[in-house]
């Protein structure tokens, strides 16, 4: 923990020497993000409910996701970053050093920009949450923790995989990028077995469906059971354990391309 | 002659070095498809309230995804440079100003084998599973093909003027950002163009972003009057390989080679 600290600070001053390159992106990333809103937004022009959902739900849904997958990617994204360390031999030297190389390669090159991201999905759920009733807002923190767990794990697989596959490291992006693209809008959207798939095999479902549900006071449109929308937190410990477990097994198999 | 056999050549060599990472190219291909296929779900819920939108069927809807999923990677949509942006950094690009060869058409013709090849790499599958998972229509016009070769040629010609941008600006970091923002959004890989409200559409419609994947999209669809589109498209693949040529020439006299 101290460590990651410490590294992770250490990359924020470096990249604050660029002062004009730093404000750059941190804007780009904030902007680049907003674009999913604004296609959201123009959805919204043409239809007033969206697979049963109104503008500030379907809102909240892209705002937990979001807050969700931004501090994930902040905070352990660089993971994925993997395949290049290995094809250029660093993480060789991060395996050596008495650091965990899991701590290494997530503060490696920390991304303080990705704040962007961070602020613009915190705004957009700012303004969804007269959606969520008094009663109910306790639910709020407990699914972003969750989200964050599960795609800190979903990042974790992708890069395990990346051991096996060295050529091949955006496949993982189907499923990091690819799963905080799904949880933007109502899974309702979706086809019942692809919301299945992502409810028992990735537990995407997990990471602002599912809780959402509850918070909304909705019934689930594919008649899954009720207590689902309270196993985000076994859901997240699940994956998390599947994920640590994969890593371990990466690093043990890993044999160094000798470059 | 020996210029077409030099151009041809170059065109292998684009194919040839973007093929030796197929692995990558499969994974990339891969991701744009399960991008299509959660794109299509939010397409048809869209399309199942509001038949006709835009003038599409759900079928159309669904071709116009698939498609301009397969269109990232010869495109190139994320608004990537190009290659010889790493040269400007090093400074090696004051050999390339000084070829026999323009470095307009020299990298024009390792950028068009770079697109052959993805497009057999990047492009096929997102259209095959599409039309495997989902309905699709089949192609209308018979022009689609050259719309699709323009619509690599305006890409091109719009990266080789953000990369060769960095010729004056010291950080070129924040010219690609704002390049695939401009292009991701105005292109109609976020929404169809059509859906964009007023203005808004106007502005989309007319920029060279639309020529890249709207155009050729809907070429495919046959919903356009086929030869203004391409005239359309036409008149931005000139337009920006002419202000490719002359800005190569204005960085001509600005690169400075120091001796030693």
């Amino acid at each position: 923990m101290g460590d990651y600290l410490l590294l992770a600070w250490t990359w924020v001053r470096a990249s604050a020497q660029y002062r004009t390159s730093f404000a750059v992106s941190i804007i780009s990333s904030f902007a680049i993000n907003a674009l999913d809103v604004i296609a959201i937004g123009i959805v919204f022009t043409h239809v007033t409910t969206l697979g049963g959902f109104s503008l500030r739900e379907v809102m909240f849904l892209y705002g937990t996701g979001g807050v969700s997958f931004a501090l994930a990617d902040m905070l352990f994204g660089n993971i994925e970053r993997l395949s290049q360390h290995i094809r250029a031999g660093t993480f060789d030297t991060m395996l050596i050093r008495p650091v965990s190389p899991f701590v290494q390669m997530a503060a490696d090159g920390f991304g303080a920009h990705r704040i962007g991201r961070l602020a613009q999905a915190a705004i957009v759920l700012g303004l969804a949450l007269p959606v969520v009733p008094w009663s109910r807002a306790w639910m709020v923190p407990v699914m972003i923790v969750c989200g964050v767990v599960i795609f800190t794990a979903v990042f974790t697989l992708g890069a395990a995989l990346q051991f096996v596959l060295v050529d091949a490291p955006e496949l993982a992006n189907a499923f990091t990028y690819g799963g905080v693209t799904l949880t933007q809008y109502p899974l309702s959207v979706y086809g019942g077995q692809l919301v299945r798939g992502v409810t028992y095999i990735v537990p995407l479902a997990f990471v602002n469906w599912q809780p959402a549900l509850y918070v909304l006071g909705r019934p689930d449109p594919f008649g899954l059971p009720g207590w689902l929308r309270f196993a985000a937190p076994l859901a997240a410990l699940l994956l998390a354990g599947v994920a640590a477990l994969a890593w371990r097994a990466g690093i043990r198999r890993y044999r160094s391309t000798g470059s | 002659m020996a210029d077409f056999v030099l151009y041809l050549r170059l065109f292998q060599y684009g194919f040839r070095r973007h093929s030796t990472y197929l692995a990558a190219a499969l994974a990339g291909a891969f991701t744009n498809t399960v991008f299509g296929v959660l794109r299509a779900y939010v397409l048809i819920a869209l399309w199942e309230a509001r038949p006709g939108l835009a003038g599409y069927t759900i079928a159309e809807a669904v071709t116009f995804c698939f498609l301009t999923q397969g269109f990232i990677g010869p495109m190139q949509v994320f608004g990537r440079g190009l290659s010889f942006g790493d040269r400007i950094r090093s400074g090696d690009i004051a050999f390339d100003l000084v070829r026999p060869a323009p470095l307009l058409l020299w990298s024009l013709a390792e950028d068009l084998g770079r697109a052959a090849y993805l497009t057999l790499a990047r492009s096929l599958p997102p259209s095959i599973a599409g039309a495997v998972m989902f309905t699709m229509v089949a192609p209308v016009s018979p022009w689609f093909a050259l719309s699709f070769v323009l619509g690599i040629v305006v890409s091109f010609g719009w990266r080789y003027l953000v990369t060769l941008a960095a010729c004056w600006t010291t950080d070129d970091r924040g010219m690609h950002t704002l390049s695939s923002l401009l292009t991701f959004f105005f292109s109609g890989m976020v929404l169809p163009l059509g859906l964009f409200p007023g203005w808004l559409r106007t502005v989309a419609e007319a920029s060279p972003f639309a020529a890249m994947v709207q155009v050729p999209a809907d070429m495919w669809l046959g919903a356009d009057p086929p030869f203004s589109s391409l005239a359309f498209q036409l008149f931005w693949a000139v337009a920006l390989l002419g202000l490719g040529a002359l800005l190569t020439v204005a960085a001509r006299r600005k690169v400075v080679v120091q001796g030693g």
